[in-house]
């Protein structure tokens, strides 16, 4: 009974930040144009061997992810500044941990959108060669560390919901608390690219996003109410 | 003090709450008894710590110290969230949605059983129903504030918490908001308004609470002279 609430309140949460975002498209449109802008002028700046994309692929795809991700994480609270909004969601029966489980939900759809358009952009330009079999555990590594750079994010949001350099403050905060999980994906990415199997990695990435989740689930009430 | 004679629970009890920012005391040892039923009008000055009392009282906020219970749960209690409407400053609705998506959007969020149904009601209540479809950033101010109305009634709360809910509102909203306080008040509903528009407030009210640099200097029932002279109130008990 308390989980079906639990998800119930949560979807209810993400499906409104999802319809709020898809009638404004604010976050979406600047997100979709940074990462494949970054994508493209970096394909133009140089001409590398196909040896050294492989090298840096992975890094290049997971940066452009977590700047383009910045812009989606700073509205997720940011949105419900306008007009009190939290203030209305705090006082409603929805627990704080819905609330934020359906806040990362929605930004995790929403990144995962923004990746998904962009990754063929990369494959593309960068002239990589991808196999049918690359592309399930290319999506997993995109579905973990997505959910990473997501619920850290979203939490960080809730925290600098209030600052007034909130824009600033957010990638400020965030981007040294991704580092573990930034780096284990990009080897992983850039191993997949390398034709590799999984490595240790990808247990490392589900280690750290049930850690990090447990985590923003129980301090999230703190968070919002003090 | 509120006293409450004959009831086995207060509506809301409040004990020995302070809070402070940083170093500053906004409240100071507040303690209000409140009747179920009662219609309490929190008066005081800008900065007398109403809209920190009234945010502690929605759960808004943490005390620093003493305790909120109301109807004998805590204030973050999600049994307790689910009584409690709250009218503040902002009008908390979504620009982007419209008025039906705004108040079905909430009506789910309070678990109502048929959150769409419930919301055209409500927008027929406050004269919206035209509109039902209409984005509210598109609407006007006084329409905006009548929508504000609507969602905080929705769910029909049994203590209504209301922060200045006159000001700035046109005369249809002040209506509109007036007939749903007083049908309310007949249902036996819990009021808590802080104002600084005394009569409005009066007027409604069944007991009055001033408070003074964070603390209640005066607490009772409603008198007929305050009604008659608003200003009583504040020369007897306030600071000059």
């Amino acid at each position: 009974m308390f989980l079906r609430l639990f998800l119930r309140d949560a979807w209810t949460i993400a499906a409104k930040d999802l319809h709020s975002e898809l009638r404004t498209k604010d976050a979406w449109n600047a997100s979709i144009a940074f990462s494949v802008v970054i994508l493209l002028l970096f394909s133009f700046s140089f001409d590398p061997s196909s040896d050294q994309v492989r090298e840096f692929s992975g890094g290049l795809l997971w940066m452009t992810y977590a700047f383009a991700g910045a812009l989606v994480l700073n509205r997720s609270f940011a949105r419900e500044v306008q007009n009190d909004c939290l203030d209305a969601l705090i006082a409603s029966p929805v627990s704080s941990a819905a609330l934020f489980i359906g806040k990362a939900l929605a930004n995790f759809a929403m990144l995962f959108a923004v990746e998904l358009v962009s990754l063929p952009v990369f494959v593309l330009f960068y002239n990589l060669a991808w196999g049918a079999a690359q592309v399930g555990p290319m999506l997993l590594v995109l579905a973990l560390g997505t959910w990473a750079l997501t619920v850290i994010g979203t939490l960080f949001s809730a925290l600098t919901v209030n600052l007034r350099l909130r824009e600033l403050m957010l990638p400020t905060l965030v981007y040294p608390m991704m580092i573990p999980a930034l780096i284990a994906a990009m080897t992983l990415t850039t191993d997949l690219l390398a034709g590799q199997p999984l490595g240790i990695g990808i247990r490392f990435l589900v280690a750290f996003d049930i850690i990090f989740t447990v985590l923003a689930v129980v301090f999230v009430d703190t968070v919002l109410v003090g | 003090m509120i006293a409450l004679e004959g009831h086995p629970k207060s509506a809301l009890e409040i004990s020995d709450v302070w809070k402070y920012y940083g170093d500053f005391p906004a409240l100071r040892a507040v303690a209000l008894n409140i009747e179920p039923g009662s219609a309490l009008a929190l008066l005081g000055r800008n900065g007398a710590g109403k809209t920190t009392l009234l945010r502690i009282i929605a759960g808004l906020s943490r005390p620093s110290r003493g305790s909120v219970k109301i109807q004998g749960l805590d204030a973050r209690d999600e049994a307790t969230r689910r009584r409690i409407g709250i009218l503040g400053h902002g009008i908390a609705l979504y620009d982007e949605l419209s008025a039906i998506e705004n108040l079905t959007l909430f009506g789910r969020l309070y678990g109502l059983p048929d959150a769409r149904k419930r919301a055209d009601e409500m927008l027929e209540r406050v004269g919206l129903a035209r509109v039902r479809d209409g984005l509210a950033r598109e609407f006007s101010r006084g329409m905006r504030q009548r929508l504000a109305v609507g969602r905080a009634f929705l769910h029909d709360p049994e203590v209504l918490l209301l922060d200045e809910p006159f000001t700035a509102l046109d005369d249809r909203a002040i209506a509109v908001l007036q007939s749903m306080i007083q049908s309310m008040r007949d249902r036996g509903r819990t009021i808590i308004m802080s104002t600084h528009q005394l009569r409005e407030a009066l007027e409604l009210a069944s007991h009055v609470a001033l408070l003074q640099r964070g603390q209640i200097v005066h607490s009772g029932e409603r008198a007929q002279q305050m009604l008659d002279d608003t200003g009583w109130l504040y020369r007897t008990y306030g600071e000059n």
